[in-house]
């Protein structure tokens, strides 16, 4: 093992990481609000809606990241003068948009099925309790139901966003030069295929390492509840006023 | 709106009025056209056996259950309901909600939520419901906690405390909204018994501070001393009704004879 060579890779690699993250975040942030926005389909009880989310759920979970990738980067380049007389063909011409357009729409066809899960999980007495309170609507969502799902869903969408991160090589693909566009362009150049990938798998390693220690300090954040109180109550002047 | 200042008249306006109320549950009929006036500062006490209806009967005052047939009236405000393909529905949710805000449930398995400080489960419904000022409603929460004896608890987690502490804060919550009427449904049901004394202590508190409470009760010792009148029901209807004194004294009905004798 050439130690000196794979000091090489990292430092070459490491460039390729606000890419990799860039893609990452852009498209769990745009997922994210599809993902609600489909989960609210299904649940809506409109039978048109709810078969349209669950049509769009098959769709994007049954096929392959990567051929999506592939039919909207080169797929709809066959399309440009329509996408052009559409003013769309400045977006579908960058690879960067496409990869985070079939990102997004992946991300956001899992997410909506967790959200779902997170939603439905609301007991049901506790949300009986807000209604007799007088609460309904955007604000039974928004002060109960919401919180209440977050914190269930949290757990299985940090899952969802490390598998994202990991997703993000499938954009070398269509000429991104993310971390592993990067690895791919070094061993075309020295042919040391291990110990590039060695130094490849370690980044995206501690990159999610990184990530499930926030995502565990978010779901510690949000679940005080869950926790054992504490032992003596802490000081009480400050704490609400 | 109306208010208490009106029922200073000759003809008070009930509290709550249900009249003729029905359910049906699919083909089960629940209730069956049950009557009822609760006055300001009456203590209503709800018995009957299991399937006998009596918490549908609390449900529907509130709207949480929606009747099938018969009227709600709150402070003389009749609850507006529309047919709908799925059966009645309220007809404007804006003035469910707003009845609702003046009218509080405690519920047999409290249902504080679970996110939530006690505090925060406190002023909740009076900051967000009631758009009262935020300071005004916290100083309000720490008194009222205070006087149902969980001061000590405010930040912790309702998953943190036993039942009938829950169950206090609950009802907590529920003097929150200043409300004008009380539902409790079945509110010791769920406790150890060791703990039932405290939450029936805070109960009779409020009735003697004139509070009107609907109480949906097993707790015998609580409808023969504490509240100023039973309501029996028995498969939909009221079966015997009248003060506690009398009606456990001298009971008509055989089935609620039948009813006191096993629950001694």
């Amino acid at each position: 093992m050439d130690f000196a060579f794979m000091q090489e890779a990292f430092l070459r690699l490491i460039t390729g990481i606000p890419l990799t993250l860039n893609l990452a975040f852009t498209s769990i942030a745009f997922g994210a609000v599809l993902a609600m926005l489909l989960a609210l389909l299904r649940m809506s009880n409109v039978k048109v809606l709810d078969w349209l989310a669950q049509a769009y759920v098959f769709v994007f979970r049954g096929t392959p990241l990567l051929v999506q990738i592939f039919l909207i980067y080169y797929g709809l380049g066959q399309f440009r003068p329509t996408l052009q007389e559409l003013g769309l063909w400045g977006f579908f011409r960058e690879p960067y948009w496409c990869a985070v357009l079939a990102l997004t729409l992946n991300t956001a066809a899992y997410g909506s099925e967790i959200i779902r899960g997170g939603l439905q999980a609301v007991p049901h007495h506790q949300v009986e309790a807000a209604r007799a309170c007088g609460m309904s609507g955007f604000l039974l969502f928004r002060r109960i139901i919401f919180p209440i799902a977050v914190r269930q869903a949290l757990p299985a969408y940090g899952s969802e966003i490390i598998l994202m991160v990991k997703a993000t090589s499938l954009a070398s693909v269509i000429t991104m030069m993310e971390v592993t566009g990067l690895a791919a362009k070094m061993i075309s150049q020295t042919f040391r295929a291990v110990e590039v990938f060695i130094v490849a798998g370690l980044i995206y390693l501690v990159l999610n390492f990184v990530i499930t220690r926030i995502i565990m300090a978010i779901e510690w954040w949000l679940s005080p509840h869950l926790r054992r109180p504490p032992a003596v109550e802490p000081r009480l002047e400050a704490a609400h006023v | 709106m109306s208010n208490g200042v009106e029922s200073l008249s000759s003809q008070p306006t009930p509290a709550v009025s249900i009249s003729n109320l029905r359910k049906n549950f699919g083909n089960l009929e629940v209730l069956k056209g049950i009557s009822l006036k609760a006055n300001e500062g009456d203590v209503i006490s709800i018995l009957g056996a299991s399937g006998s209806g009596k918490s549908t009967m609390l449900r529907c005052i509130n709207m949480l259950e929606v009747p099938d047939g018969g009227e709600v009236a709150i402070g003389g405000e009749i609850i507006k309901l529309k047919h709908s393909r799925k059966g009645m529905m309220p007809a404007d949710q804006r003035q469910v909600d707003r009845i609702r805000s003046r009218v509080a449930m405690v519920f047999q398995s409290f249902n504080l939520w679970s996110h939530m400080t006690i505090l925060e489960n406190v002023i909740e419904a009076p900051v967000h419901v009631q758009k009262r000022p935020k300071a005004e409603c916290l100083a309000e929460a720490e008194e009222l906690l205070a006087k149902v004896g969980i001061a000590d608890k405010r930040n912790q987690y309702p998953s943190h405390l036993s039942g009938g502490q829950q169950q206090r804060a609950a009802i907590a919550r529920a003097l929150a909204m200043r409300p004008d009427v009380m539902l409790f449904d079945e509110p010791t049901s769920a406790l150890d018994p060791e703990l039932v004394g405290e939450v029936l202590r805070v109960m009779r508190s409020l009735a003697e501070e004139g509070r009107t409470m609907l109480v949906v009760t097993h707790e015998m010792g609580f409808a023969r001393d504490v509240s100023n009148r039973v309501v029996f029901l028995h498969k939909g209807v009221v079966e015997e009704e009248g003060a506690p004194a009398d009606v456990f004294k001298a009971p008509k009905s055989e089935r609620f004879k039948q009813f006191i004798s096993s629950h001694r």
